[in-house]
């Protein structure tokens, strides 16, 4: 089959790799319809996650239709010739962790939590296309791909949804949906959330549909923060304004109630010298994240307010604002989205038209071409928002 | 040497002993055996393979026995490796689970066998204990080893770093089986 893989830093290649075939009992073989290109996906092709492997299938997000199923998967569970959305994490349902529904940190699932251990203290479940550390899964960037655990995580699609409108119930959709939900969202509520890309898009989605008051979108891309206003957000562009004023300005001084990490370890920031300081830091290894998102975010805050952190971190920061955080009563969540306890609810959200997945859809490619779309993704060029392959 | 490892399986004492004491279940997650064959109610033979390059074989007895709690063993006899162990099974704080404490003490010896045996031992002797009991965990909750495309051979600790690329086997790899 064709697949598209790691091949070096900063390079992926589509490549002919061998079919996958079903290696547990409670796998399932899945014809891929459609597969997408995740931010994330640009910090392994970056080079900041470690363990990846020249020749790994990339791809977390991905779709089809189910061609086999191992004996271990009970019919009335999954069948072959079923449309299924498949989550990213990949659940075992059985241990502590996926009994307690949190299941990005399933403790069955990674082959290699020895390796996990060392970077996190606890090993965390098995990611497709995600590295090694996270289990050296295949991923879904590809014609075909192995589902472990079928039984547990794929959501049968049985009404005529297009891909488009479920594809993103794989990631980051539930991603936005569960950043919004830590926050706690009352009505009175202001929502800022630092990203405007994908997650950050349904982040704020998410936030409205939860009855937030006002929700604000902060980046530096204009077509970014045109998609959000077009979608009923405030936009803030930090390379434009003082982001902390305009927060004040837009909060009657209070800052944020809620305020939404969907950045992660690779910011950008609106002050050339930070940006630099924690760019050399980053490039000689002394520090794995750029964490202005993360600051910023704790010290706009409202006192008493809560930080949800969506965006991908991957190592060790410094700079912790730790007495904004301690002295104002902020309450810090966060997680790798429990994608398998969200999945149902926001199917029934779409197919009551309250979220709108496809909007943010910017560019539609041919698998053969993923190596073009990663570079538009990741260069931002052509206003690419998200970018959709067809094996 | 003593190595300690422990582990939360989540499912009652008496059936995380019960397949524990079912010795020839051990090779099922433990990497480093090849086969434990019962040769009596408490009395076993043990062949451990990789990555010796040479089996190292044993007999081992039970020297104490609590059902659901715990068991104890040591090998007899002329054994390569002399070795002994204990494994504890308590009930944990959720009334579900079962915490699993394993003592294991080895009697590295000269010789050949004893260079390979250290050698192997002093890469990462807590990190293949450690990786043994989670297979087991595995194998209790979710009833198989977990296998991924990087790792296709969930039992072979010694595959597990570095690895083969995370992409689908070859019909050449697949029918190699561990071996490949």
């Amino acid at each position: 089959m064709r697949a598209n893989t790691w091949a070096g830093r900063n390079k992926v290649e589509v490549r002919e790799v061998p079919d996958p075939k079903i290696l547990n009992k409670r796998d399932a073989i899945v014809r891929i319809t459609s597969t997408a290109i995740c931010g994330s996906d640009l910090h392994l092709v970056d080079g900041y996650v470690p363990t990846m492997q020249d020749g790994d299938i990339m791809g977390h997000e991905f779709m089809g239709e189910v061609i086999e199923v191992g004996s271990g998967v009970p019919a009335d569970r999954l069948r072959v010739g079923d449309r299924v959305v498949v989550p990213f994490p990949i659940a075992c349902g059985a241990c502590a962790a996926c009994a307690a529904e949190m299941y990005s940190c399933c403790e069955n699932t990674n082959p290699n939590a020895g390796i996990a251990e060392k970077m996190f203290g606890h090993p965390v479940a098995g990611i497709f296309g995600y590295s090694h550390l996270t289990g050296g899964f295949a991923g879904g960037q590809a014609q075909y791909a192995r589902v472990p655990f079928a039984d547990v995580g794929p959501l049968k699609i049985e009404s005529d949804l297009t891909d488009e409108q479920v594809l993103f119930l794989s990631d980051i959709l539930p991603t936005g949906y569960m950043g919004a939900e830590m926050c706690d969202i009352q009505p009175s509520d202001v929502v800022a959330v630092w990203g405007a890309g994908p997650v950050g898009q349904f982040a704020m989605d998410s936030a409205r549909v939860l009855g937030a008051a006002k929700v604000i979108a902060i980046d530096k891309e204009p077509y970014r923060l045109r998609m959000a206003e077009q979608a009923g957000h405030i936009p803030v562009n930090f390379d434009e304004v003082d982001v902390r004023s305009r927060l004040l300005e837009l909060t009657g001084g209070r800052g944020p109630d809620k305020c939404i990490d969907a950045v992660g370890m690779e910011a950008t920031h609106g002050s050339a010298h930070i940006a630099a300081y924690d760019r050399i830091k980053q490039a000689v290894r002394s520090e794995t994240e750029r964490p202005h998102a993360l600051r910023q975010a704790i010290m706009s805050c409202r006192s008493g307010g809560v930080v949800s952190v969506i965006g991908v971190y991957g190592g060790f920061l410094d700079k912790f604002p730790a007495g904004a955080w301690m002295n104002r009563s902020l309450t810090l969540r966060t997680g790798q989205c429990h994608v398998q306890r969200y999945m149902k609810p926001l199917l029934q959200r779409i197919e009551r038209g309250e979220l709108d997945p496809t909007r943010i859809i910017t560019h539609t490619l041919p698998l053969d071409e993923a190596e073009r779309g990663f570079d538009i993704f990741k260069n931002k060029q052509d206003n690419c928002e998200k970018v959709v392959l067809k094996p | 040497m003593e190595l300690t490892a422990t582990t939360t399986v989540r499912r009652s004492p008496p059936e995380v002993y019960g397949y524990w004491r079912d010795l020839e279940n051990l090779p099922t997650f433990m990497a480093h055996l090849e086969q434990v064959r019962g040769t009596g109610d408490r009395t076993s033979h043990w062949v451990a393979g990789a990555p010796f390059g040479k089996d190292v074989e044993w007999d081992a007895e039970i020297v104490e026995e609590v059902p659901g709690e715990r068991i104890a063993w040591r090998s007899t006899g002329n054994a390569d490796v002399p070795n002994a162990g204990t494994v504890r099974f308590l009930p944990a704080p959720d009334g579900v689970s079962t915490e699993v404490h394993v003592a294991l003490t080895y009697d590295i010896p000269g010789g050949t066998i004893g260079k390979a045996v250290a050698k192997y031992f002093g890469e990462e002797p807590h990190q293949q204990l450690d990786d043994d009991l989670r297979r087991f965990k595995q194998v209790l909750e979710t009833g198989e080893v977990v296998r991924s495309d990087g790792a296709p051979w969930g039992k072979r600790a010694r595959k597990e770093f570095p690895q083969r690329p995370a992409q689908p086997l070859s019909d050449d790899e697949l029918a190699k089986g561990a071996d490949a």
